[in-house]
């Protein structure tokens, strides 16, 4: 678990998080998006009691972070924004330093290492020394360090960045897979196809401020509006945008419209798209396709930047 | 294959990360494992094993080739004494050259690693940062210690199967020994201080030059003393060189202090940057010299300044005011006590004495000479406080409490002295009057120089060394400009118009 309340940082003359208030619970994905300098980073710093607090309260797996500092790191697992190995070291060798400061006794930790290098596509390279391993494989010993003493928190940052698709999928497979091990999850990435994936909730932080906050459904409707739907027609419309529109005023909205498409929104495709496709039979129309508009989690992060952009934005959804 | 979707409970793996031990053993255990891996990493350097094995096993040959041939080559001259006196020398120099490279692996380890940023991932285990520090000074200091020992070693092997007769006192090589052990303390300690003001190793190698040329000119030192000592045969060893060891040890021990009090993480990884914001700590200088508070809320006024503000800091001050109490009683009983010994009395007889003191003071009365002495007095206070206090910054304050008991020191073994010729009336005519004001202005000054020094080895929590360091001297310099500066004129004023009179009217009676 998880939770930060109005946690705060300030540099000399610079608040580099703002407020911050989150709950991750065991099981649970909480994606942190946001622009180079927004603040993740120093979030994690301080969930992980690198960095003391301005002022808010953080507890991981129920240890303070101001409190119980040793207790906090002892109990998380995380992935740092550089890798940090020592590159002159063999793979193994490494995690089992990594495994003596978490006192795991030596059969264990060995046994530790070796399934999870192989976990992830390296029990080959157990042997060869960090320097020779690629961008990729330094990535996935770096999780495997976090992994390692089988923490219950796992604070990851970038998990997937510099890695080719295959071992990508490979991490996020492993992500999923821990997940079902009650495990809770805070992933700070600027992938948001990987997100939107991986999230059961997002944070959208700006300027050390959470802007945003909640499932992809819900930000989607609360920063994109309701669903959009996309109704194509075998030859010209013919006027058919605007019948729709002056007949069925209240269900939906035109939003768009070509020569054959128009497109528009409804709060409740299911009801409303079969009034749609009879008032079409009626009119004669050839109805091609009737589709909703996929929404990404680009749209909506686009959307929110925007809005934050806004003087009148108005206070962050959570 | 691993089951990654085992729930783990607080009770199963994690539970094992705390230690079985506590206290001082759970640290040193974890610092050990530090210790243990950066000792190998080090070993797996070609450019720190290649020097080590060259200064351990080729350079010692080296300098016993030396020292016979310039024993040899003085020995024609009459002059085997010098040729002797290079041997233990160079024994200090085979092993100081190994040590040399700790700076390097301190560097290395330190800054180096914050460059890599390889600090993080550690920073981020459950290990405290004393058991960080301890670990990484320990690995930095290990295996150039072990080259040095080897190398000495060697050396004094190859003086038991050379040619050179001379056998060293067993004592002198125990100095040698230890010097080179607090040698490396100090230089590693040092790097410390010196790599946590810096984030790249270009820059901590340029700023090492300050732990190298004050080193440097110890060594230089140390020969000397080597060379010249009355002592360099006592079976005691040398006694200057003693006071080096103990003198160094101080410093490593206060270097270690900060260093364990920089070494923390906020401070490791809140500096991203080599900036050098002096605007900002001389804003914070300013606040803190007119601050009524610890938040820094100014004083409304003058009046205000005093009621309130010089109260504050003074309140503050409590502990350095009492150790500089304690101290000049100190000193002024040891002098009072060497006056007392047979061999340190002065042949003083009263009458002869008076008529001396007479002619002084009666010179002493004409105005331009008056003038010139209250120039004079604060002069001389001022630069003897200003020189401490230089000093101090750089000595983490325990120069502030060598140079100005020394005139405690000596007024102790003056009032011992007049008291066994009876002119203990003239000692307090010739002080008091003044003392009124000089010891309340000169154990300020003492105290508050002290801080300003000291303050670094252990900033109050929740600070950082450079906000403790700023706040603090802002605070020294409050207790000059608001009562030191006004008591120094004020004592130099008494002592040129008021002691004088006091002292003739006791003189004649």
């Amino acid at each position: 678990m998880i939770i930060a309340d109005r946690l705060t940082k300030d540099f000399d003359n610079f608040r580099a998080v703002d407020k911050v208030s989150l709950k991750v619970a065991p099981g649970e994905v909480l994606a942190m998006l946001g622009p180079n300098g927004a603040g993740k980073t120093t979030t994690v710093r301080m969930m992980t009691s690198i960095l003391a607090p301005s002022s808010g309260t953080a507890s991981i797996a129920g240890f303070d972070v101001v409190q119980q500092p040793e207790q906090v790191r002892a109990h998380v697992g995380v992935l740092t924004e550089q890798h940090g190995l020592y590159e002159r070291m063999r793979a193994l060798d490494y995690l089992d330093f990594f495994g003596k400061v978490y006192h795991l006794p030596r059969q264990l930790r060995r046994q530790r290492a070796t399934e999870l290098m192989e976990r992830f596509g390296l029990g080959h390279a157990l042997q060869q020394r960090v320097g020779t391993f690629s961008k990729g494989m330094k990535q996935k010993l770096a999780l495997v360090r976090a992994m390692l003493h089988d923490p219950p928190v796992l604070l990851l940052d970038e998990p997937t960045s510099a890695m080719d698709p295959q071992s990508a999928k490979q991490v996020r497979d492993a992500i999923i897979d821990l997940q079902r091990g009650e495990r809770a999850f805070l992933i700070t990435t600027h992938n948001l196809t990987e997100a939107q994936m991986l999230a059961d909730r997002i944070a959208i932080i700006r300027h050390g401020r959470i802007i945003a906050n909640g499932s992809f459904d819900e930000l989607s409707r609360h920063f994109t509006g309701d669903p959009l739907m996309e109704l194509r027609t075998n030859g010209a419309l013919n006027g058919l945008a605007t019948d729709l529109s002056n007949q069925l005023n209240g269900l939906l909205t035109i939003e768009d419209k070509g020569l054959n498409w128009v497109r528009y929104r409804t709060r409740d495709p299911n009801t409303n798209n079969p009034i749609v496709l009879a008032r079409c039979a009626e009119l004669g129309a050839q109805v091609v396709t009737l589709s909703p508009v996929t929404r990404t989690l680009e749209d909506i992060y686009l959307q929110v930047v925007v809005e934050d952009e806004t003087p009148q934005s108005e206070s962050p959804m959570s | 294959m691993a089951s990654l979707s085992q729930p783990t409970t607080k009770g199963s793996t994690v539970a094992t990360a705390s230690a079985t031990r506590s206290g001082w053993g759970k640290t040193m255990q974890n610092a050990l494992i530090i210790t243990q891996r950066e000792v190998r990493d080090s070993f797996r350097d070609w450019r720190i094993v290649a020097p080590i094995l060259i200064l351990t096993f080729l350079f010692p040959f080296l300098a016993q080739f030396v020292a016979a041939q310039f024993a040899g080559f003085l020995a024609g001259y009459g002059a085997e004494l010098i040729g002797e006196r290079t041997i233990p020398f160079l024994l200090m120099i085979v092993g100081f050259f190994p040590i040399s490279i700790s700076l390097v692996i301190a560097l290395e380890t330190f800054v180096g690693e914050k460059e890599r940023r390889s600090l993080e991932p550690l920073l981020s285990t459950p290990l405290s940062n004393t058991e960080l520090y301890i670990g990484k000074t320990l690995a930095a200091m290990i295996p150039p210690l072990l080259a040095s020992f080897g190398g000495m070693l060697v050396y004094l092997l190859t003086l038991l199967g050379g040619e050179l007769a001379w056998r060293p006192p067993a004592m002198l090589i125990v100095q040698i020994f230890l010097l080179t052990i607090v040698q490396a303390l100090v230089m590693v300690t040092g790097a410390v201080v010196v790599s946590s003001q810096t984030t790249s190793t270009r820059a901590a190698n340029l700023l090492a030059s300050f732990i190298v040329i004050p080193m440097a000119l110890i060594i230089n030192g140390e020969s000397i003393i080597m060379f010249l000592a009355p002592d360099a045969e006592s079976p005691q060893g040398i006694g200057a060189l003693w006071a080096i060891i103990f003198g160094m040890l101080i410093v490593a021990i206060l270097l270690l202090r900060v260093g364990n009090s920089i070494f923390n993480r906020e401070e490791l990884l809140g500096r991203e940057i080599d900036t050098l914001n002096l605007v900002g700590a001389i804003r914070r200088v300013g606040t803190f010299i007119i601050a009524v508070n610890e938040n820094g809320t100014p004083a409304r006024n003058l009046l205000d300044w005093y009621r309130r503000s010089i109260p504050f800091t003074l309140r503050r001050m409590r502990v350095a005011i009492g150790l500089t109490v304690a101290v000049f009683a100190l000193a002024f009983s040891a002098g009072f006590v060497t006056g007392q010994q047979p061999q340190w009395q002065l042949p003083l007889e009263g009458a002869q004495n008076v008529e001396i003191a007479l002619q002084v003071f009666e010179g002493i009365e004409q105005q331009s000479l008056q003038t010139t002495a209250l120039g004079f007095i604060i002069w001389q206070n001022g630069r003897v406080l200003l020189l401490t206090l230089l000093l101090s910054i750089f000595s983490f304050g325990v120069t502030a409490f060598i140079i100005p008991p020394v005139v405690y020191l000596l007024l102790g073994y003056l009032l011992s002295q007049m008291l066994n010729a009876g002119l203990q009336d003239l000692f307090f005519a010739a002080t008091l009057p003044h003392a009124i004001a000089e010891i309340p202005m000169i154990i300020l000054a003492t105290a508050a120089i002290f801080r300003v020094g000291a303050i670094v080895t252990l900033p109050p929590g929740g600070q950082t060394v450079v906000q403790a360091w700023t706040q603090t001297f802002g605070e020294t310099l409050k207790i000059g400009l608001g009562l030191v500066l006004p008591l120094m004129i004020l004592a130099a004023l008494l002592e040129t118009y008021l002691t004088p009179p006091v002292v003739l009217s006791v003189l004649s009676g």
